[in-house]
């Protein structure tokens, strides 16, 4: 029996020191600290994350949740008894399932006079916009000069035979690129027209991956990581610039360009978590999203577009990036009502 | 003492013991995976949203289960087909670098799905070398990524037994006349089939489960029961289908889990085990020469040439080969937050690795002696125990939510704590120490222990003087095996997010999924990390010698 008491009490003790551990650290926060819940594609510089912290005297924890689907689902089922205090990366393809899940509790904030109307889409405030990033198609340049081929310039060029086995695409439904992408060709083409565009894809020999990783990395002959033999890719308007700042050394001219014309804006918002324990701490975090010095961060480090229309972009974007000027757009509660419906078609006709 | 022994239903001497090995995994697997379990599928079932009737009746979902039950039997009986020779030449053959190879051969375990994808990728894709075969987007790709994940599992759990198994009766057997393939199936089989059906049982699971290489190998037209759930839940953020789904997933699991219970024999003999100083040799004919050499071939090819491409590519920069990638590890440190430099990284996934080995070997050592410890190796037990492997075969993104949903109120708040990422990685470890374990507790003599407790021995003194020394080597396995499954896992850990203690592989997540060349390299960079890591705690676990335990 003494071996046997004597891992008995160890059992014991080891699962009281990890019981003690653990409820000393739980999720919530103190006045003093902000939680951030966000999704695994935020980033933000050290810099501005410390002049936050130093300005209003709290801790910024960033708490990251999975995708930005899984994030956003995660906060819905711990509505009113939320894991902090604001949640950021609400996209306008799922804003309409946030606001009828009531996350959020209403704020406006004071920099809102700087953000262009057309973002801001809740007129109650529940969330507010903080950037913006479109999905485009990217190309290729070498691939088209190396064979003196003009690259398409319009979305329905791309059915044409001499563009044929040239695009990669993501799988709507697993990739939210992919699902951008499709609804571009919806707001394009209307409920008539999109399904015969996608056959007409399907034809001319579309490759459909399940995400974008693969897509970009591993299948478009315009990222260098890869070594794919696609030339056109559904990327995003920013990823030209992301080609030269990432490589080393840096090209004087981007290798990647984007097809202006088939652009799907997508705007992200913020907003004040219903339940939080910090609310004042959580609206001044919102405050400072809007701020110059937050919003001219966000190019370079999550590689989108600031609402604020006075913010300065960065050299690497104002020369490499185009931002769409009036890019492909369809209102979010038309999108909640046909999201599945729309994607159970595009299956059927892109790959049954 | 005294009274008389009864070799079946032997009573057990001593309360303590019995609610230790019986009641400490209840209370864990009660607690961190059937309660969180319970509490989501409720939701989802009484929430709002489409019916789960709906999906349930929907004709795409019984393709969906269709498929996902074909794809994992079919990649469980390539993987065993493959992967038997090898745990026949690692049990009784001696070669130089022996232990090099084992340790690289289960390094493939434990790499993110997405970094696999990528190397399967740029060999099969358009444009790669190997893109001739056809096999861009389809099932053998699929097929052959389970296989190259999970060759291990069978090498490890099956050669763990093998290397033990007394040569001599196959030597009697054959002075008797059989032959070679007579022999095997008469005398080898039947000792091995405990350890196969528990290999089996988790290269099922696993691959039932499988969800990143079916997305990325298969391409948009192959889908599992994973897939859809992750689908509902991320994409529609639609909790009742998915709830639905996964009990769907359950009751397949179940079902199978029974089934296999069943195959794998009422009770298992007790077997002649031996020391392998005793039953490995080096290879002497040209025959045995041959069957070495070609399952090393066979692992050079499948896993070593996806591998290889990974390590080439770590260091293939655009200014040619070099350290670019590993020096941009730590500089892309000081442009975000969300990076860490790689030592950081290292650190915590060893720390976590080391916690979760632990609890697994405790909660998975007392359950493994709860089914087949003394007197427990018959009876209807006997077929449950293949149910401990149930948290494989359920889904991570479900078990995840339960837990946001129980876990919420303070003092257990745990909803963001550290605490929770080894929990979650014992949650997958234990069962697979318990069924590693298993197969071995069972071939131990249990006159052995009867005479130990004639003698006087305490439960826990027989199980210090008989069971140890014996499954000494097993709880090695399963310890490599536990620190390998924490060493890789990637679905909990990103899911409890506490950015302040990245791993390896959710740094590696974070680069691949940033744009640019250099996040990609280093993404790459950081693998080749995570693949020496593993080799070296593998290397590090086989070291250990039960010196003072016998030579076992």
């Amino acid at each position: 029996m003494r071996v046997g008491r004597r891992v008995l009490s160890g059992v014991v003790v080891a699962a009281v020191v990890a019981l003690g551990a653990v409820a000393g650290c739980g999720g919530k926060s103190s006045s003093d600290e902000v939680v951030l819940v966000t999704h695994s594609s935020f980033v933000v510089s050290d810099g501005v994350r410390r002049e936050f912290e130093e300005s209003s005297g709290k801790k910024l924890t960033i708490l990251q949740t999975g995708d930005a689907g899984e994030a956003l689902t995660r906060a819905l089922l711990t509505a009113g008894n939320p894991e902090g205090d604001v949640f950021f990366g609400v996209d306008s393809n799922l804003l309409s399932r946030a606001l009828d899940g009531d996350l959020f509790e209403p704020y406006e904030p004071a920099g809102l006079e700087h953000v262009d109307v057309r973002y801001a889409l809740d007129p109650e405030h529940r969330v507010t916009p903080i950037d913006h990033g479109e999905v485009c198609l990217n190309y290729d340049r070498a691939w088209f000069e190396d064979r003196g081929i003009a690259p398409p310039e319009f979305l329905e060029q791309l059915t044409e035979p001499r563009y044929r086995g040239l695009l990669v695409a993501q799988n709507p439904a697993t990739s939210s690129p992919g699902l951008a992408f499709m609804l571009a060709t919806i707001a394009l083409f209307g409920e008539e027209g999109w399904k015969g565009f996608w056959a007409d894809l399907r034809r001319n020999d579309v490759l459909v991956t399940s995400g974008w990783e693969e897509a970009y990395n591993a299948r478009f002959s315009g990222s260098s990581s890869g070594g794919g033999d696609r030339p056109i890719v559904v990327s995003y308007a920013t990823s030209p610039p992301a080609e030269v700042i990432f490589r080393k050394p840096r090209p004087t001219e981007a290798p990647t360009a984007v097809l202006t014309d088939s652009c799907f804006r997508q705007i992200e918002f913020a907003g004040v978590l219903r339940g939080t324990s910090n609310e004042q701490g959580a609206e001044e975090l919102i405050d400072f999203m809007l701020t110059r010095r937050f919003q001219e961060d966000v190019p370079l480090s999550m590689f989108v577009f600031p609402v604020d229309s006075e913010a300065e972009l960065p050299p690497e974007f104002s020369k490499y990036a185009v931002v769409p000027e009036s890019p492909l757009e369809l209102p979010p509660e038309e999108i909640e009502a046909n999201r599945e419906r729309w994607v159970d078609q595009w299956t059927d006709t892109v790959v049954r | 003492m005294g009274g008389p022994v009864d070799r079946h239903r032997r009573p057990l001497k001593g309360g303590a013991w019995r609610a230790l090995t019986y009641g400490v995994p209840l209370t864990f697997f009660g607690l961190f995976f059937l309660y969180p379990l319970t509490a989501i599928v409720e939701r989802g079932l009484t929430g709002a949203g489409d019916s789960p009737i709906e999906v349930l009746t929907d004709p795409l979902t019984r393709d969906v289960v269709w498929f996902t039950v074909w794809q994992a039997t079919v990649s469980t009986a390539l993987t065993v087909l493959v992967a038997l020779p090898g745990a026949y030449v690692f049990a009784r053959y001696e070669f130089r670098g022996k232990s090099l190879v084992r340790a690289g051969v289960t390094v493939p375990f434990v790499l993110p799905t997405v970094v696999v994808g990528s190397a399967f990728l740029s060999l099969l894709g358009e444009g790669g070398p190997l893109a001739g075969l056809g096999l861009d987007q389809s099932l053998t790709a699929i097929l052959l990524a389970h296989v190259f994940f999970n060759y291990a599992v069978v090498v490890l759990v099956v050669g763990g037994l093998w290397a033990h198994l007394d040569p001599r009766q196959e030597d009697a057997a054959r002075v008797l006349g059989a032959g070679r393939w007579q022999t095997f199936r008469s005398v080898t089989l039947p000792a091995l089939r405990p350890a196969i059906a528990a290999a089996a049982a988790i290269v099922f699971l696993f691959t039932f489960t499988s969800f990143g290489v079916i997305l990325i190998l298969g391409g948009p037209r192959y889908s599992t029961l994973e897939v859809e759930i992750y689908r509902q839940t991320a994409q529609f953020l639609n909790l009742p289908q998915a709830a639905a789904l996964s009990i769907v997933q359950l009751v397949a699991v179940v079902a199978m889990l029974l089934v296999a219970g069943r195959a794998q024999g009422r009770r298992t003999e007790a077997l002649r085990l031996r020391p392998t100083t005793e039953t490995a040799r080096r290879p002497r004919a040209a025959r045995e020469r041959a069957v070495v050499g070609l399952n090393l071939a066979v692992m050079a090819v499948l896993l070593g040439v996806p591998l290889g491409v990974l390590v080439e590519r770590s260091f293939d920069t655009a200014t040619g080969y070099g350290l670019g990638f590993y020096r941009a590890l730590s500089e892309l440190r000081s442009t975000s937050t969300i990076f860490v430099p790689p030592v950081e990284a290292i650190a915590n996934s060893l720390v976590f690795a080391a916690i979760a080995t632990v609890i697994a070997l405790v909660i998975g050592g007392l359950a493994a002696f709860a089914f087949a410890g003394p007197g427990r190796g018959s009876g209807h037990v006997g077929r449950l125990d293949t149910l401990l492997l149930l948290p494989l075969g359920v889904s991570a993104v479900m078990i995840g939510f339960g837990f946001l949903i129980t876990f919420d109120e303070p003092p257990f708040d745990l909803r963001s704590s550290p605490a929770l990422i080894p929990i979650a990685h014992a949650l997958v470890a234990a069962p697979f120490v318990a069924r590693v374990m298993i197969p071995v507790l069972r071939s131990i003599d249990q006159r052995l222990r009867d005479a130990a407790a004639l003698l006087g021995a305490s439960p826990a003194r027989v199980w210090r003087e008989v069971d140890l020394p014996i499954v000494f080597r097993a709880l090695l396995v399963a310890a490599g095996f536990a620190f390998a499954i924490s060493l890789g896992e990637f679905g909990a850990t990103i899911f409890i997010a506490r950015p302040d203690y990245p791993t390896l592989p959710v740094v590696i997540f974070r680069l691949i999924g940033q744009p640019g060349p250099l996040s990609f390299g280093a993404a790459m960079a950081a693998s080749v990390i995570l693949m020496a890591l593993t080799a070296a705690a593998i290397l590090a676990i086989g070291r250990f010698r039960a010196a003072d335990l016998g030579e076992f």
